[in-house]
């Protein structure tokens, strides 16, 4: 190791430390009264996912409508199995049931922290599981305005976050963050997420591509509780400014801790998923 | 030396669509099973197909034009402990080729789950498809259930097997184990159909180098794991070869009753040990699928083991152009061992594709394909066109065409046979 490389090493060693030690200091009431940005975008980040966190699994129907520009409408229809792993990447199976072309067709994601996804799908015609490049993250899921980084379980380490303001967000009190990929497989230069102060739910995303130009506006609502700690908005809208069209993703039948445990979640539980 | 029992089999497909049918009808008015069946579900597709071969036949009567019917219904009965039964019948009419109209029963088997400790396990009994393997041009690894070889000659549809499929898995990966009770024979095209060999295979007169014929037990044997970037399976199969060596006429017969002069299939005893890998790296995807395979005869007769693979990887441009558009570009190198004593097209061959996907509304995807074998420039050109026309109707159109077809290559009978295939698909 060259010195060069040693001075660098340290520099970097400190600014981990210190960004450590920031985190620290978000929990800490006494110095939280001016953190950085960064450390209060980080904060709002963990503190979302943290209100989330412990459902175990869920098991719920997605609904999509897909509408062009011009009023055409097309409608999808699939099963989303989720299964939470502490302090890890969560594993998602989506099986399709419409259009009935594609009825039986499955996607298992495992999503990881550190490295980009594991992607394979089941074709059901062929009775073939194939493994899948993740690295498509910015590509259309299903036709729709939903890319697949948008649908799969966004893990915070992906992105780094900062804090912008205070805004009213309809009648709740939210604050808005910016969130910039880290990884170069997003389709995005940042988002803007609006988070309610009291719940931490997430009420509106704005998705900026490449050239730094509004490409999508989410709009998430009919929040529902579940088990009397657990989120989920009911519908999410999101509509491509840059062509008009717009996909509304309806969630129903949400159920956790429903009867799904790890082998559900293999390359086997995706042969066997219907 | 066997019949083959062909009506057999298609009396019990047939048997076995219509039991589908009244099961469907029985779970579905609530008859019976309210309190053994949780959750039922019956679906399938009826399709509507032309196939046009633009070129008159290099026989005169085989035909140029053919419409088909198909139907394939599907049953899933599952119980409240997670045992399922899936029940799935296929049935075609060719207005052609009376042998290309066919009856199978694609599955029918009964599905276990459990877990013992750590490791899962799943065991499927009755009749299934199983597929292994990563390759595009041709699946060389896979070799659990026979190919259906009259729906398409691309080798890709595979026949219905009768099999015990135990599973287990765990952290260290997936290992599984078959034992397969009969052998299914490939059926052959007619003397009316397209596709097939100068002389016709008589698929009623099927040979087996086994003394317990289609009833010899085969075994197979399949290891994979997922680890990282890579996906590797290793696998053995033990027992009756699902391709057979075509034995040619007796000289004589071509004297005395040329008309009678047919391939007479003989499935040998084989062994084949079998890899398949693929490493997934951002947007590559880089497969091999390897053999090798003990037992068999070589194109001249002579029994010769062998080694085969194909290699190759395809790489995806993901919104190309800037558009919502994928383009794969797929290239793929086939390798027999035996180069021209092998018994199949793939002694040397070079393919490439490309794959466009439109990720629109309607799911249209075009995929355009070129096999090329190095040793004799003979040239085959595939396309493949879907999209959805609604919610449950789907446009399908198939295209191949034969270029420059040596006289010495395995595919020189099918040299007139260029068609197109145009098929409208109903889903429930």
């Amino acid at each position: 190791m060259t010195r060069k490389h040693r001075v660098r090493r340290f520099l970097a060693m400190m600014t981990l430390f210190a960004a450590g030690m920031n985190c620290l200091a978000a929990g800490q009431p006494a110095v939280a009264q001016n953190p950085s940005p960064e450390a209060r975008g980080l904060e709002i980040a963990r503190e979302a996912r943290k209100r989330g966190e412990g459902f175990g699994n869920l098991v719920s129907q997605l609904t999509m409508v897909l509408r062009t520009a011009k009023g055409q409408e097309s409608r999808r229809q699939m099963r989303l199995k989720t299964l939470e792993v502490a302090n890890a990447g969560d594993k998602t199976l989506f099986v399709f049931d419409r259009p009935a072309d594609v009825s039986g067709t499955a996607f298992l994601v495992h999503a990881h922290r550190d490295k980009p996804d594991d992607l394979w799908i089941f074709l059901p015609a062929l009775n073939r599981v194939k493994r899948i490049s993740s690295a498509n993250q910015s590509g259309s899921f299903m036709g729709s305005e939903f890319a697949y980084e948008d649908i799969t379980t966004q893990e915070i380490e992906k992105f780094t976050h900062k804090y912008l303001r205070d805004e009213p967000c309809g009648d709740l009190a939210c604050t808005v963050s910016e969130r910039t990929p880290v990884g170069e497989d997003s389709g995005y230069s940042r988002q803007l997420v609006w988070h309610d102060k009291k719940e931490y739910r997430p009420w509106r995303v704005e998705y900026y591509d490449r050239r730094n130009e509004l490409l999508k506006t989410l709009t998430l609502a009919d929040y529902e509780l579940h088990l009397d700690r657990y989120w989920y908005a009911g519908e999410q809208t999101m509509v491509n400014h840059l062509t008009g069209k717009s996909t509304v993703l309806k969630t129903s039948e949400v159920q956790l801790q429903a009867k799904l445990n790890e082998r559900d979640f293999t390359r086997t539980g995706l042969r066997r998923a219907r | 030396m066997a019949r083959r029992p062909v009506l057999r089999w298609a009396k019990l497909a047939a048997a076995g669509v219509a039991a589908l049918g009244v099961t469907a009808l029985g779970v579905t008015t609530g008859a019976w099973g309210e309190s053994l069946i949780d959750s039922h579900e019956f679906s399938g597709s009826v399709t509507l197909e032309n196939r046009w071969f633009p070129k008159k036949a290099a026989n005169p009567e085989q035909k140029d034009f053919g419409v088909n019917l198909i139907a394939a219904p599907e049953l899933y009965l599952e119980s409240a402990d997670g045992t399922s039964l899936t029940l799935e019948g296929f049935y075609r009419y060719d207005s052609s080729d009376s042998v290309r109209s066919h009856a199978d029963l694609r599955k029918a088997y009964l599905l276990f789950v459990g877990q013992i400790e750590d490791q899962e396990w799943e065991l499927r009994l009755g009749v299934d498809r199983v597929f292994w393997g990563v390759a595009e041009s041709r699946h060389l690894v896979d070799i659990v259930n026979q190919t259906d070889l009259v729906e398409n000659p691309s080798e890709e549809v595979k026949l219905g097997q009768p099999m015990a499929h135990l599973t287990v898995s765990g952290d260290w990966g997936v290992a599984e184990l078959f034992g397969l009770p009969y052998h299914r024979a490939r059926t052959f095209p007619g003397r009316h159909g397209r596709l097939r060999s100068a002389l016709v295979v008589d698929n009623d007169r099927v040979m087996y180098e086994s003394g317990a014929e289609e009833r010899h037990f085969d075994v197979a044997a399949r290891y994979s794991h997922s680890v990282g970037l890579f996906d590797v399976g290793l696998s053995v199969f033990d027992g009756t070869s699902r391709e057979p060596y075509l034995q040619p006429p007796p000289p004589i017969c071509f004297i005395l009753d040329p008309r009678s002069c047919a391939l007479v299939p003989l499935y040998e005893q084989i062994r084949q040990y079998g890899l398949d890998a693929q490493m997934t790296y951002e947007a590559w995807l880089l497969k091999l699928e390897a053999i090798r395979r003990a037992g068999a005869r070589n194109a001249l007769g002579e029994e010769e083991d062998y080694t085969a693979f194909v290699a190759g990887g395809e790489y995806t441009i993901y919104s190309v152009f800037d558009t919502d558009m994928d383009l794969g570009l797929l290239a793929e190198l086939n390798r027999d061992s035996r180069r021209m004593r092998a018994t199949n097209i793939f002694q040397n061959d070079v393919f490439f594709a490309v794959r466009l996907a439109f990720n629109d509304f309607a799911s249209t995807d075009l995929l355009v394909g070129i096999l090329e074998d190095v040793d004799t420039r003979s040239r085959s050109f595939n396309a493949q066109f879907n999209r959805r026309l609604s919610d449950s109707l789907t446009l399908n159109v198939e295209a191949t065409f034969f270029h420059n077809i040596a006289a010495d290559d395995a595919t020189h009978a099918t040299r007139r046979d260029n068609f197109v295939n145009i098929g409208l698909t109903y889903s429930f």
